[in-house]
């Protein structure tokens, strides 16, 4: 089928793509209507409402209405079949779909390599006030990145992992959304944080777990959550967050609000079951969601060529129904663009989207990988330096006349200051008290927690030396 | 030991009164199976909150077991739809929208299918407070699913999986007994700001006919109750598995022995003063369910029982359980905790 129609006139290709969404219906709904449904007021036409509900009513092949089909001349041979699901034209040659596009789906970029803008390239403006905050906080971001890796190394932090290299997904998706879309990350996404008011010392309070962290000392570092900035608190288990923001999406899109869902995740995570979940409900419950994949190249160590055979991630949006793009991640101002873009339908048209960001992980996976065992240092280098997102998006904010080299030494070196300061404060903060180990496990302790949390203190009591004393009882 | 006179009657102990809950077990009501009474619950929870869903495979046209009629006709299909045929999307959307704050009741077809939304149970649902620091919760949500044995499920439409979820702190785990105490207990589950897990008996959806009160009223949670009071023995268990434990209790008092039985209902967290305070009187424990014997939740009363009754205990705990096999079809009376395996085994630790 998808062959045909790239070989029609586009006359008969929107033609058949009427016929097509008008009998593409949701099948199994049609049970409900067995029932005599009232027409309740609060019952507002949400979902189903661009595909009205037809199920197959016709067990007999009629002979095709149009015209032509591809280059055959021969009605008789072409018939037009109802099945549930709807109507299929036959084709009497047995020829497979390929595997792959002889081309990749192209990237979307405004910039090019030298942070140049490319002539006639379409992207959504930003403002001076706007562009000089993508740019500082994709700055910041790096400055903050590699002091906690520093301070890991150094042993002040037990664990850290860095989003070097991908700073422009992380700021420019995040200031091409509002505050009230919510968002559900991997742990590759600090910057979204950032770029909403998450000040360096919250991120450093939560990576020592002191009393100040809100999360209260329960999870390792980069565990960021804040529910005053609308971003869910980060869980280790890959691609688990995506059904929920799908979830969440529904709920927004119930309470009507000017708001979707956002979920990053990366090229590992589109390999696992909830992925597939998730972007299979969000197209069947029209969700506003927005799935962002960083294709960053690796999964720790396993590069893409081991995780899927596909053109990357987004050509498995069609699988599902979903409307997708690929993008340059390393282009703020283009990814700029495509999430603001995505986020207007997603919001309008009540309906998800999919946008693989291709960029490079920089960094390690975390601290306690070390990359050089399974790729070059050269790449690694060439990544840093010559596709570096900061500068691209640097030199384009400077033509603007909007940056300057002064405004970059004085915001790096106030950054630095910054950074470090909040590190001492955070190390110097004390741990959670005790009693938050037995809080929140529900919303009131269980007798068996209030049990175990006097039998614990006991054992602390007769045995001080065992326990960590900077965790107050 | 056995006590010549035993009370021959059932006296059905009143639950405590919290949350404004009424005394149900006395009142009068229609007389209906499992399922309208799950059904009635349901209808109740969605007309009580506006930002409540029913969701699941099937459900729309009323559910494999009919569990959600009329729901999708009387709220819309914005509130009460079905979904794809995937667990683990069912689950994790149910987060994101309870999450939201909402009540998300979700419906898994079978417990036997409940395996792909493990993951999303244990490692999102149960800890989504706790390690956001009570930032975030998904407190609404609540999964249904049918559990147990049927008569001729075989391997995968008769699990009684309530023993993996009974492992996870953070959620809770209800098994209701009859019509009457699923409705209570069902709308008691909605309402808890704690993910739970529901399980059905699906044995009674038709089988058990009761009279359920028409009204909204809640059972509380984490509160056994003894059914049926005695002196020489303690049986503690759940779900269907108590029809047959109360006519093993039948049997035994006809030989002289006077069995105190109590229907746990929650499971986790469980109510161990109840069971305590019953084995202190008798000085036994039997514990019967479905599920196989080993690492069953048989294995955690016993546990603390013993920790807790120890000197007081005349004879060791009993299990009688399902065995430790997938659950076979043509050998599931073979398989099955009978009420005259459970009655060998009442006797046998009265004479220990």
């Amino acid at each position: 089928m998808a062959l045909h129609l790239r070989s029609s006139s586009s006359l008969l290709k929107s033609t058949l793509l009427n016929i097509l969404r008008q009998n593409l219906g949701f099948g199994s709904r049609s049970h409900v209507t067995r029932h005599i449904r009232q027409n309740l007021p609060h019952d507002p036409p949400l979902r189903g409402s661009r595909n009205p509900i037809r199920r197959f009513c016709n067990t007999v092949a009629e002979p095709e209405t149009l015209s032509s089909f591809g280059q055959h001349e021969d009605a008789s041979n072409h018939q037009v079949m109802d099945f549930p699901g709807g109507k299929v034209a036959f084709t009497p040659e047995i020829r497979f779909i390929s595997e792959s596009d002889s081309d990749r789906v192209p990237c979307y970029r405004v910039l090019d390599d030298n942070g140049q803008l490319i002539t006639n390239s379409q992207f959504v403006q930003v403002s001076e006030e706007v562009a000089v905050k993508i740019y500082s906080d994709m700055v910041t971001l790096q400055i903050m990145d590699n002091i906690f890796y520093e301070a890991q190394r150094q042993g002040r932090l037990s664990f850290y992992a860095t989003a070097i290299g991908e700073e422009a997904i992380n700021i420019a998706s995040a200031a091409a959304l509002t505050p009230q879309d919510v968002i559900f990350p991997q742990y590759r996404e600090p910057g979204v944080l950032l770029w909403r008011g998450f000040t360096l010392q919250e991120f450093a309070n939560q990576c020592f777990g002191n009393k100040s962290d809100y999360g209260k000392g329960r999870q390792m570092p980069v565990h960021y959550g804040s529910n005053k900035l609308n971003y869910f608190t980060v869980s280790a288990t890959i691609a688990t967050q995506l059904p929920n923001a799908v979830g969440a999406a529904y709920s927004l899109k119930m309470d009507r609000k000017d708001a979707c869902a956002v979920t990053y995740f990366g090229d590992g995570g589109t390999s696992e079951g909830d992925f597939h979940a998730a972007l299979n409900f969000a197209a069947v419950m029209e969700a506003p969601v927005i799935f962002i994949c960083r294709n960053n190249g690796w999964a720790i160590s396993t590069p893409t060529s081991d995780q899927f055979r596909s053109d990357g991630v987004v050509v498995k949006g069609r699988a599902y129904g979903i409307r997708s793009i690929r993008v340059d991640g390393n282009d703020a101002l283009a990814m700029y663009s495509a999430v603001h873009t995505a986020r207007g339908m997603a919001i309008s048209e009540q309906r998800p989207i999919l946008i693989e960001a291709l960029t490079y992980r920089v960094g390690h996976h975390s601290t306690s990988d070390d990359s050089t065992r399974y790729r070059s240092s050269d790449e690694i280098e060439w990544w840093n330096k010559a596709r570096n997102p900061l500068s691209r998006f640097r030199t384009w904010i400077e033509s603007n006349g909007w940056w300057s080299d002064e405004a970059e030494s004085d915001l790096r070196s106030r950054i630095k200051k910054e950074m470090l300061e909040a590190l001492r404060v955070a190390e110097k903060t004390e741990k959670p008290n005790l009693k938050n180990m037995f809080s929140d496990v529900y919303d009131v302790p269980p007798s068996n927690l209030m049990e175990q949390e006097l039998l614990v203190r006991q054992t602390v009591n007769s045995h001080p030396q065992d326990y960590p004393s900077d965790v107050p009882l | 030991m056995a006590a010549l006179l035993g009370r021959s009657c059932r006296k059905l102990s009143f639950p405590s009164l919290s949350h404004g809950a009424r005394k149900v077990s006395t009142e009068t009501g229609k007389s209906l199976n499992l399922y309208s009474a799950i059904n009635q619950a349901l209808h109740i929870a969605l007309d009580t909150d506006p930002r409540s869903y029913v969701f699941g495979e099937d459900v729309g046209f009323g559910g494999v077991f009919r569990c959600t009629t009329g729901l999708a006709e009387r709220f819309g299909k914005n509130r009460v739809f079905n979904t794809p045929l995937c667990e683990q999307g069912i689950v994790g959307f149910g987060i994101g929208l309870a999450a939201m704050g909402n009540r998300a009741i979700v419906e898994i077809q079978f417990a036997d299918y409940i395996y792909p939304a493990f993951d999303q149970i244990v490692n999102e649902a149960a800890k989504f407070r706790y390690r956001s620091g009570n930032q975030f919760n998904c407190g609404g949500l609540t999964i249904r699913a049918p559990y147990g044995a049927v008569g001729h499920g075989g391997h995968y439409h008769s699990q009684s999986p309530e023993a993996f979820f009974c492992h996870v702190p953070g959620i809770k785990v209800v098994i209701p007994r009859s019509p009457r105490e699923a409705k209570g207990l069902l709308l008691s589950c909605i309402r808890d700001p704690n993910p739970v897990v529901f399980f059905e008996p699906k044995w009674l959806y038709r089988q058990a006919v009761e009279e359920v009160p028409e009204h909204d009223y809640m059972i509380p949670l984490s509160e056994a109750e003894v059914i049926r009071e005695g002196n020489d023995i303690t049986l503690v268990g759940w779900g269907a598995q108590l029809t047959i434990m109360e006519q093993a209790c039948l049997d035994a008092e006809k030989e002289g022995i006077s069995c105190e039985l109590i229907d746990l209902k929650t499971l986790l967290p469980w109510d161990k003063e109840t069971v305590e305070a019953s084995v202190k009187k008798t000085g036994r424990l039997l514990i019967s369910h479905e599920a196989p014997v080993t690492g069953g939740f048989g294995a955690e009363i016993s546990a603390t029982i013993l920790e807790r009754c120890f000197l007081k205990l005349e004879a060791p705990v009993s299990r009688v359980c399902g065995l430790d096999t997938p659950f076979p079809l043509v050998f599931e009376p073979f398989y099955m905790p009978t009420r005259n395996k459970i009655l060998d085994a009442i006797k046998s630790t009265v004479n220990y």
